[in-house]
């Protein structure tokens, strides 16, 4: 037999982004604790649209942890209790019969809530485009391997490559900052050949876009890294922090 | 004249692209600034397209369902993408990539189409390269490559298992490069709803906006379509929540055919269904087929006692292990194509040798791998996999295999599109997963993410030029226009008419049912009876949803409810159009196993002198049976034999 759950949760609900929220509180019995998270939560909505409520509001898209669509503070945690997952990949087998989970929005004020648990995170898009790529056209570019790159940079560009821009980080820090998602892009193309080229206006440009959106200053806490469901590393903090000055120290 | 034209320029297969090329119309820079192009979706197609068109000058509008273009479901590929670039000096060329292609599409794909795909292969990973995308490489330096299914040669560059993640952030970045220089405008949280014609030609859209519920008219001398495939008609499949096949209904409702809805791949090694609260499928790597070998015990008896939990898959010894793959395909062993794979687990699941639980899994073991290159090595290679599995799971399969069962996975039908990716509607362009013309009947490994920056990158940028030449001397419309006005009125009154249903079935409640039918009878084993069943219950969900679905909240606002409403009647109609193709096609071929066609030894049987057509579907109205029209497969440089992978 498969084993099942019995829980109350608190979810936090809010009509819109000019509206005041509240928390509201729902009974869920027989959680298989092989669902995921978001599972449980589709549990919940079936249950609210049988009683013709309305459903909670909540993102999520891919559902195996890469889109970084899905958010969720869960007990006071970004991406819930578990280490190294995003809230899609939460199983409620991390939960105890009877208890009480809270669920709320990420909460920033870079990113405004729209409905319920959704939040507004373009200013993350708005960063990327003020210098997030390496700028080149498509067409007329060299052979893949006319460039030899050593292995241990590459593999490390991929490690910072592989943030999925979800915003545990900004949600986890006490000063709402975006640096360790700035610092992961800036890292990853400033490691590699390509992107060195333009490495000093990149950084200075994603830095200034990420100040004028709102977003806090880095204390060095390192919360960031500590929920990023990706083991984004503090290091590109400082890479990015060395990226910067010396871009500063040039003009 | 036919309703379809293919229009494949003349001259050898090779030279065929190079020649359309030379001889195409082209628009002038000045021209490009007047010409607005719309595009919906922005995975690797989408993004590629927009941000190509839009360094070249052309006014682009991108369109996007999630809050940011990024969140594509082309973010969750894994595996790699395939190039022919030899750079193994394993004796792959553009020929042989083309070749192994159309042959895993089991001779249902349009070669000139094919070979274009191959021959544009490799300006991709050159283009991928210099973006940054992070691609996996050797101690020297240089890019690695892997080995993927239905290919004796290793074409496969990869990122880690994130390939489509670096490589659709590579396109998003580029996007967004345009976004800041303002050739292309984002619209994010924003829905397709409808595509507006006037005078024969698409001129543009309604869209929704998410949050708001408002409707929007946006004008374009021409509308792309790269919103990927319709496998989520299954209810369950490893496709993203929000991936769907409205958009190619709207056009398939305004005349645009739709091509091979019944080929859909079954990808072999998914995570198997864990109970009735699941809301979808995940995926492991075909990349894992390098390193894993799929087994299942060879005695009934050790079987049941797996499945009763008395007895664990390393408690069997080697000689009591039945490596199927291997055993009745020496040649590609664990590597053959991935319908091959799938029905050869069903055969074994339905012949009582399935484990797990229910029954419906198979073992993927890498304790050989693990012994020969160490641990280290398969972290290396497939870590990120190996995490999802175990949180999903809860088990360590560096320690006790992994269990897979096949699932939904693509689908290689969509909306039919000429040489040139244009639709039988003048103006209206379909790329990626969305149409049906690189991948016959079944999809290779890997070459997915090919197709949708081939589309992108190197295909649409040229072809649409073609028809836009012609364009230049249109104005651009006011959305004023009464044909943008009455496409509104219609779209407002069937969300109208949803939402005053007010019955008593969840939306979900009803997709779940009609994937129930869709992967009983029109999934890995299909027969005529099934089918016919299949296309009277889907009626039946049909006439459920229509007058028992229940939708809370209201029309203006953000209303997630009713968006998945809307969505659910579009594949409701897509499963009826999936079960009548696959009814019509007395073959097996790829995908598409028709159990009253197939060899003594149970391998698909084609028949090539009824089948070797595209079946293209016109919409006639609602509750009127589409009407077929076939484009013929000729096929000029390679013959077309028996699939054999022994």
């Amino acid at each position: 037999m498969e084993k099942t759950i019995n829980i109350t949760l608190k979810v936090w609900r809010q009509n819109g982004p000019k509206e005041k929220g509240r928390f509201e509180t729902y009974k869920l019995d027989k959680v298989s604790i092989d669902s995921s998270f978001l599972e449980m939560l589709d549990m919940v909505n079936e249950q609210l649209i049988n009683e013709y409520k309305e459903p909670v509001a909540f993102d999520h898209d891919c559902r195996e942890g890469i889109c970084g669509m899905c958010s969720l503070y869960i007990n006071g945690r970004p991406h819930g209790p578990d280490d190294d997952v995003t809230t899609c990949q939460l199983h409620m087998r991390k939960f105890k019969d009877g208890q009480t989970i809270t669920i709320e929005p990420w909460r920033s004020a870079a990113f405004p809530v729209i409905k319920d648990l959704i939040v507004d995170r373009r200013a993350f898009d708005k960063i990327i485009a003020a210098g997030g790529y390496v700028s080149v056209n498509t067409g007329g570019v060299p052979d893949a391997n006319s460039i030899a790159i050593p292995k241990v940079d590459a593999d490390e560009a991929m490690d910072s490559a592989s943030c999925i821009g979800c915003g545990a980080c900004v949600a986890a820090c006490k000063n709402g900052s975006a640096m360790l998602f700035v610092s992961a892009k800036v890292s990853h193309l400033a490691m590699l050949p390509q992107g060195r080229v333009e490495g000093a206006r990149r950084a200075k440009a994603m830095v200034a876009k990420m100040d004028e959106l709102g977003f806090g200053n880095c204390t060095n806490t390192g919360a960031c890294e500590v929920e990023c469901p990706k083991n984004i590393s503090l290091s590109n903090i400082a890479r990015l922090n060395r990226e910067f000055l010396s871009a500063k120290f040039q003009d | 004249m036919s309703k379809i034209n293919a229009r494949i320029p003349e001259g050898p297969l090779a030279q065929k692209w190079t020649n359309y090329k030379d001889h195409q119309k082209l628009v002038n820079p000045s021209n490009k600034r007047k010409l607005d192009i719309i595009i919906i979706g922005t995975g690797l197609a989408g993004a590629s397209a927009a941000a190509s068109l839009g360094e070249m000058g052309f006014n682009v509008k991108s369109f996007t369902i999630q809050d940011s273009p990024r969140r594509a479901h082309s973010i969750a590929a894994q595996g790699g993408i395939n190039a022919a670039k030899n750079y193994p000096n394993d004796g792959d060329s553009v020929f042989r990539l083309f070749y192994d292609t159309i042959k895993g599409g089991d001779y249902r794909a349009r070669e000139a189409n094919v070979h274009r795909l191959a021959e544009v292969s490799n300006d991709i990973i050159d283009q991928c390269v210099a973006q940054g995308v992070p691609f996996a490489r050797e101690y020297g330096g240089l890019l690695d490559n892997r080995s993927f299914g239905g290919a004796q040669v290793s074409r496969t560059f990869y990122a880690k298992g994130q390939t489509g993640q670096q490589l659709l952030l590579g396109a998003y970045q580029a996007l967004m490069r345009q976004v800041n220089l303002g050739s292309v405008t984002m619209h994010t949280r924003t829905e397709l709803v409808d595509i507006v014609i006037v005078d024969g030609k698409a001129r543009g859209i309604i869209a929704r906006d998410l949050v708001t519920g408002e409707l929007q008219r946006h004008f374009g001398h021409a509308v792309v379509l790269a919103t990927g495939g319709y496998g989520n008609a299954f209810f369950l499949s490893t496709n993203a929540m929000g991936s769907n096949g409205s958009a190619a209904i709207k056009a398939y409702h305004k005349g645009a055919m739709f091509a091979n809805p019944c080929y859909a791949q079954i990808h072999p090694t998914c995570i198997p269904v864990h109970g009735e609260s699941q809301s979808k499928l995940t995926l492991m790597s075909e990349s894992l087929r390098n390193d894993g070998r799929i087994w299942v015990p060879k005695k009934k008896e050790d079987a049941e006692a797996i499945r009763a939990g008395k007895m664990k898959p390393t408690q069997i010894g080697e000689d009591d292990r039945d490596y199927y793959l291997e055993r009745r395909y020496p040649a590609f062993g664990n590597l053959v194509p991935r319908d091959v794979a799938s029905r050869a687990a069903k055969e074994r699941c339905d012949a009582g040798y399935g484990v797990g639980a229910t029954g419906l899994a198979v073992y993927l073991d890498f304790k050989s791998s693990i012994d020969r290159l160490g641990q280290h090595t398969i972290e290396e290679r497939y870590g990120n996999l190996f995490q999802m599995y175990n949180k999903i799971v809860d088990e360590n399969p560096y320690e006790t295999p992994m269990m897979i069962y096949p699932a939904i996975h693509y689908t290689m039908g969509g909306l039919w599109v000429d040489y040139e990716l244009q639709t039988n509607i003048k103006g209206l362009f379909c790329c990626g997963e969305a149409n049906f013309s690189d991948h016959g009947a079944n999809r290779l490994g890997a070459s997915a993410l090919m197709q949708g920056l081939a589309d992108g990158y190197f295909v649409l940028p040229y072809t649409i030029q073609n028809y836009l030449a012609d364009d230049i001397a249109v104005k651009r419309m006011t959305t004023n226009e009464p044909e943008f006005t009455e496409a509104e009125k219609v779209v407002k009154a069937r969300f109208e008419k949803l939402m005053s249903i007010r019955g008593k079935r969840s939306v979900d409640s009803l997709h779940k049912e009609l994937g129930l039918v869709m992967w009983d009878f029109v999934g890995m084993g299909r027969n005529k009876e099934g089918l016919q069943n299949a296309i009277e219950k889907i009626a039946a969900i049909r006439k459920e949803f229509w007058s028992n679905v229940r939708i809370p909240g209201n029309i203006p606002g953000m209303n997630i409810e009713l968006e998945k409403a809307s969505r659910l009647a579009d594949f409701i109609e897509i499963g009826d159009l999936m079960a009548r193709d696959a009814l019509n096609r007395e073959e097996s071929c790829g995908g598409h196993f028709r159990e009253e066609y197939q060899t003594p030894e149970g391998e698909a049987l084609r028949q090539d002198d009824k089948f070797a057509y595209v079946g293209c579907w016109e919409y006639k109205g609602n509750d009127v049976e589409p009407e077929l029209h076939k484009e013929e497969l000729v096929y000029e440089s390679v013959s077309m034999v028996q699939r054999n992978y022994k």
